[in-house]
């Protein structure tokens, strides 16, 4: 659910970052933030545990600049990964409008990624969304690890619908604003086409 | 995108406004602000120079989304309101409607039953407010007047331009 504001000429839209355990959803956010100058960002909320997993969510504003005269910001959002966190994921998701998948690309978290993924499409239709209207990008994150799966592989179990995907090495940088760009492009789109 | 994106004109911007300021004179707080449940800050009203109202924002609509959770595992529908007591501020929560969330943060210059009773006056005048701003947008919406918005009109190009 965007937010358009006529009086501060201001658009606000919420992207999630959604994956499995350890994928590297906070990391993306962290490279984004160091990334961005300093008058584009806010600060980077995270709220994590003493072990730095995400116990509710990241969160990072993110000001990218004017279109026709109204300042576009980002809201971008992580989920807790982990399995028995259901109930804070389902409630980041409210308002969501696109979504980032990122799967470990790593053989032995194939499993984990179809799970989380599952998750989101559930979650999703709880909150009346369907998956395939709404802005969707996939990331394969960590690419630079020995034990990867082939992207064949990845692609056909993770993304049937052949959508927009992107390698990554999110530690590293490599893939996050390709990713980030691309889901920001698909939100603005809808934007157009219902405003 | 859902028929729930909010979408606010000058006109409601301003009377919404108004009410802030008016709560904020009346109950003597420190700062006033309404923000969407999505976690967007939609108007605030007092010393919000050095507060960074965007997190407080997010973290607002964190806070409720996660109230909202435990009331429902309970068979509530919702806590209406959420107070948090500080040593210096005080942080009152309270759901206006079921879409919007108004915050007054307040010192020992103000007092709860004060802040308590002008947040519910103001209530019912703001659920009016943004009862009228959604069914503007559903009629705009239903009369095609939307289709001059500047938003009709973006490129590729601007959207490339903002990655430059």
């Amino acid at each position: 659910m965007s937010f358009i504001n006529y009086s501060s000429r201001e658009i606000n839209c919420k992207i999630v970052y959604y994956g499995p355990g350890l994928c590297g959803k906070t990391t993306n956010l962290q490279y984004i933030f160091r990334r961005t100058n300093p008058e584009q960002k806010g600060k980077l909320i995270s709220l994590a545990t003493e072990t730095e997993r995400t116990l509710f969510f990241d969160f990072l504003p993110l000001a990218l600049g004017d279109i026709k005269g109204f300042r576009v910001r980002f809201h971008l959002y992580t989920v807790p990964g982990q399995v028995f966190y259901a109930a804070s994921r389902k409630l980041i998701l409210k308002g969501v409008d696109g979504v980032v998948f990122v799967a470990d690309s790593q053989v032995e978290r194939m499993d984990a990624n179809m799970e989380s993924l599952d998750d989101l499409e559930i979650n999703l239709a709880e909150q009346g969304y369907d998956l395939s209207k709404l802005p969707f990008t996939i990331q394969f994150n960590k690419r630079d690890l020995p034990n990867v799966a082939p992207l064949e592989n990845m692609n056909r179990l993770l993304n049937p619908g052949n959508i927009a995907c992107f390698e990554a090495v999110a530690v590293l940088g490599t893939g996050v604003f390709e990713t980030l760009k691309n889901i920001a492009k698909q939100v603005l789109t809808e934007l157009k086409k219902h405003y | 995108m859902s028929a729930s994106d909010l979408v606010m004109y000058e006109e409601e911007f301003n009377k919404i406004d108004n009410e802030l300021q008016k709560l904020y004179m009346q109950t003597n707080a420190k700062v006033v602000f309404l923000v969407d449940k999505n976690g967007q800050l939609i108007a605030s009203a007092g010393e919000t120079h050095d507060l960074d109202t965007t997190s407080l924002a997010s973290l607002t609509a964190g806070n409720i989304a996660a109230t909202g959770g435990i009331a429902r595992l309970l068979g509530e529908q919702e806590f209406t309101i959420l107070f948090h007591e500080g040593e210096k501020d005080n942080i009152h929560i309270s759901l206006i409607g079921t879409r919007v969330i108004l915050v007054v943060i307040f010192d020992k210059r103000s007092s709860l039953g004060l802040v308590r009773l002008r947040v519910k006056k103001a209530s019912e005048t703001l659920v009016k407010m943004f009862d009228e701003i959604s069914s503007k947008s559903e009629k705009e919406k239903s009369e095609g007047k939307l289709d001059e918005s500047p938003f009709a009109e973006i490129s590729d190009e601007d959207i490339d331009n903002l990655f430059r």
